[in-house]
């Protein structure tokens, strides 16, 4: 396999035929902001966060489908790129209905983390407040639509990787939204193997394990009930 | 099928043709007039007047005057009638006898209208009857076929076609000689052609036209890419709201599979092509190429990034051809007269003619094939005859991809380098004429409501972006925004058109972007509104 050289931020890196602009990046320590991307499922290019400029090339490349070639010269952190992601993360925020204090994924989200990496404080955008369902149908996990960011990570690692294929995208423009089965409640999907991949692959909050989430603490009360009445009913086990 | 059986077909069918030839359009426009009746009554008066050893009556495709249907003309004696309802109909064969006159309007064919028309791809069409091949036969259909499969090597077609100068119909302008060239350079196997016909520019209708009037011209067209590319198969995807096109596509293919110039062994060669059609759902996506392959494959019509580009990886990873109808309709013609005579017309970048579906305010509406460099002003004002008692403000062109180009500019050219060099693009062919009462901000938000509503969600810029440019626009149109705001929408155009996967986002701005161009004025007069009514608050 032959090998490529290329500059990356003025730095020379070389790497094997084939890889692309985002593993070149990562190779030689150069972050490059991502959200669609998972390392283990093919790339679509659909967040266009990883969105770099190449000398000679009159278009923005996302870097996560864009292979390495000789001699190319990528800056991946420009002022133009950094004004466009940082639009791009608030466009985010103000599409969904985000209120990271109350959030499984608080502290541990992706969408979160750039945010911080993007330095936004707030979204200069309206925030939309659409109104999104919550499904729970399914025995073990959740999903919140409320924080989807559509980067489609679970459709593809559920079809790539599980085999199962029970997600996919549904409806067009502001009212696209990940289905399970036929657009079907998660709970009543066959295909559903409970593998939790899903989990594992969303960025977001969006989809959860069941009683991870805030607000999900569940009471027995009939303990209490069974504590004081058990000697009275000589009822030992519960 | 070899050469002299389809001249036979020819000849026979021209011995056939009666003396008087009365054509109805019985394409979608006319259909909508009810000019099924129309026909109907014309072919009883027919009979009942005795004419029919030398009077016929035939259910033609499209005319272009679609503004003005149902349409009939008598061939031979270059008469024309618009608005014809099923009472006219006996006066109009009447007529042909010398007894009185029509009851209908008579149009006149010598208008600029028609005068000014150049017909290379509409040759036939509104001619024939488009559900029967000997029509088309007998006006030199597939001839071209039949040259290029016994005189030409799969090069030479390539050669031609690039010789000629003609570039992509479907909006983009690409040469089609070198996407051509490109599927063909890949290695021998399984290759696809696939044509274009998702048309969803809202107003756009000429691709319908062109696959209603005349279906086995884009066949042929097909047909001739697959022998040059080396392709045996292709797929025509329309869309399911153009009912009367799958049906006359279907019959097409049928007729011509039976005459043996389609399916396996073509004129008795060893080149085969089959034609499937898929049929689209409508959404305007879907006309993307990739997400038109997506479609085609029974997925969902999302388009992905190129490279790489069908011409090596479309449908099922196989190296594809997509042209638009329009394209392919033009390449028996260049065949059949050569590259030379093609490149003669237009200019010097751009060759050939375009059709476009002349709408809004103009007098004229309907469809109009132009010669390329023909200017803005010639097809407003003297083809379609101006706007009666108004004025023209400004011409949409490209749709939801395009731009306004304002009243000053009408001496601009329509070719693809001077339609993009003034902010808009050729499109596939959408031309919309405004008059002074038009509000540019409302016609801007109008596009990205369409935009809004048809961006397939894949990705980020596109999905929100359009939805907070369409909400900026409806905040300045209601008198409360500030400037500020239209800063932000300004970014916001920059933004996505920079950013987006596909070609639907990263033009979806440019209606924006082409009014605040050429009438800003009209965005300041209103944010200058907003604080005039107090909606607004007024800052240092
Ligand atoms: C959003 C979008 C919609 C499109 N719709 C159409 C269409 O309806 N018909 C068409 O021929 N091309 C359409 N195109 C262009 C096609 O992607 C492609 O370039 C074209 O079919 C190529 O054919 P041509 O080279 O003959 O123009 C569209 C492109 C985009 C980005
Ligand atoms: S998904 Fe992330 S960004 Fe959204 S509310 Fe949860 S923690 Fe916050
Ligand atoms: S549910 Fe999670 S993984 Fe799936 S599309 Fe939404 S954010 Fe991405
Ligand atoms: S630009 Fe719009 S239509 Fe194109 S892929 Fe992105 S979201 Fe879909
Ligand atoms: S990571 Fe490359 S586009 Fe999302
Ligand atoms: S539909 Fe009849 S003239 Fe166009």
């Amino acid at each position: 396999m032959s090998v490529k050289t290329l500059k990356i931020d003025g730095k020379e890196i070389a790497i094997e035929e084939g890889a692309t602009l985002l593993q070149a990046a990562k190779e030689a320590g150069i972050r490059i902001p991502t959200l669609c991307h998972l390392d283990g499922i093919t790339d679509i290019g659909a967040c266009r966060l990883c969105l770099v400029e190449i000398a000679g090339i009159n278009r923005l490349l996302p870097a996560c489908v864009t292979e390495v070639s000789e001699g190319m010269d990528v800056q991946t952190n420009t002022p133009k790129l950094k004004e466009y992601r940082k639009m791009i993360i608030e466009m985010l925020f103000a599409e969904g209905n985000h209120v990271c204090a109350v959030c499984v994924a608080n502290g541990n989200c992706e969408l979160q983390d750039l945010a911080i990496e993007m330095g936004m404080d707030h979204s200069r955008f309206p925030y939309r407040f659409p109104e999104r369902d919550v499904d729970v149908s399914h025995d073990e996990f959740g999903i919140d639509h409320n924080r989807c960011v559509l980067c489609t990570r679970c459709v593809r690692v559920c079809d790539e990787i599980e085999g199962a294929h029970v997600w996919d995208v549904g409806f067009r423009g502001a009212a696209a939204k990940v289905i399970t089965g036929l657009n079907q409640p998660w709970g009543t999907v066959d295909a559903c193997t409970s593998c939790g991949k899903c989990v594992e692959a969303c960025p977001t909050g969006a989809i959860f394990r069941k009683g991870a989430t805030v607000g999900e603490m569940d009471r027995d009360r009939s303990k209490l009930d069974f504590i004081v009445t058990a000697r009275e009913l000589k009822q030992w086990t519960r | 099928m070899d050469i002299t059986e389809l001249q036979e077909i020819a000849e026979k069918e021209r011995a056939n043709q009666k003396e008087i030839r009365v054509h109805c359009c019985t394409s979608t426009g006319c259909r909508a007039a009810n000019s099924m009746g129309v026909k109907k009554n014309l072919e009883a008066a027919v009979k009942d007047h005795g004419m029919s050893d030398r009077v016929q009556v035939v259910g033609v495709g499209c005319m272009g005057f679609c503004g003005n249907g149902p349409l009939v003309e008598i061939d031979s004696k270059e008469k024309l009638y618009e608005q014809v309802t099923p009472n006219d109909a006996e006066s109009i064969i009447n007529s042909l006898n010398g007894g009185g006159i029509p009851t209908a309007p008579e149009g006149d064919l010598k208008h600029p209208f028609f005068a000014r028309q150049v017909r290379i791809v509409r040759e036939t069409s509104g001619k024939i009857d488009p559900e029967r091949i000997e029509e088309y036969i007998a006006a030199g259909g597939y001839q071209s076929l039949y040259k290029v499969i016994h005189d030409f090597t799969p090069q030479q077609v390539v050669e031609e076609i690039t010789k000629s100068g003609l570039r992509g119909r479907g909006g983009a302008g690409y040469p089609t000689g070198l996407k051509w060239a490109t599927v063909a350079k890949m290695p021998p196997g399984q290759k696809f052609v696939v044509c274009n016909g998702d048309e969803g520019d809202p107003g756009a209708f000429m691709d319908r036209s062109v696959l209603e009037s005349d279906p086995h011209r884009v066949l042929e067209g097909m047909a001739i890419a697959a022998y040059a590319v080396g392709a045996s198969e292709g797929f025509i995807y329309v869309r399911a709201e153009y009912p009367l096109a799958i049906e006359r596509l279907e019959i097409a293919i049928k007729q011509a599979k039976k005459l043996g110039i389609l399916g396996s062994q073509i004129f008795e060669s060893n080149f085969d092509f089959k034609v499937n059609i898929r049929i689209g759902a409508g959404a305007f996506v879907c006309g993307e190429e990739t997400a038109l392959i997506a479609s085609i494959e029974g997925g969902r019509g999302n388009p992905r990034p190129r490279p790489p580009y069908p011409a090596q990886h479309g449908i099922w990873g196989n190296p594809t051809l997509i042209n638009n109808v329009e394209s392919f309709a033009n390449i028996a013609a260049i065949i059949r007269e050569g590259a030379e005579w093609y490149a003669s017309i237009g200019t010097e970048k751009s060759k050939g003619t375009k059709i476009f579906a002349l709408t809004g305010k103009v007098k004229n509406n309907g469809l109009i094939e132009v010669p390329m460099g023909i200017t803005l002003r010639e097809i407003v004002e003297e083809m379609g005859g101006g706007i009666p008692g108004g004025q023209v403000k400004a011409v949409q062109t490209g749709g939801p991809s395009g731009g306004c180009i304002p009243a000053s500019l009408l001496d601009t050219s329509v070719d693809y380098e001077s339609l993009a060099k003034v902010g808009s693009m050729m499109g596939s062919g959408g031309m919309v004429v405004m008059d002074q009462d038009t509000s540019m901000v409302e016609v801007s938000r109008f596009y990205m409501e369409f935009c809004r509503g048809e961006t397939c969600g894949k990705c980020i810029p596109c999905r929100a972006g359009t939805v907070q440019m369409y909400q900026a626009l409806t905040k300045i149109i209601n008198g409360e925004a500030t400037e500020a705001d239209l800063v932000k929408l300004e970014e916001l155009c920059e933004m996505v058109k920079f950013t987006s996967l596909c070609g639907l986002g990263q033009s979806a701005p440019n209606p924006v972007l082409s009014t605040l161009r050429y009438f800003r004025e009209e965005y300041l007069a209103l944010l200058k509104q907003g604080v005039l009514n107090g909606k607004v608050a007024v800052h240092g």
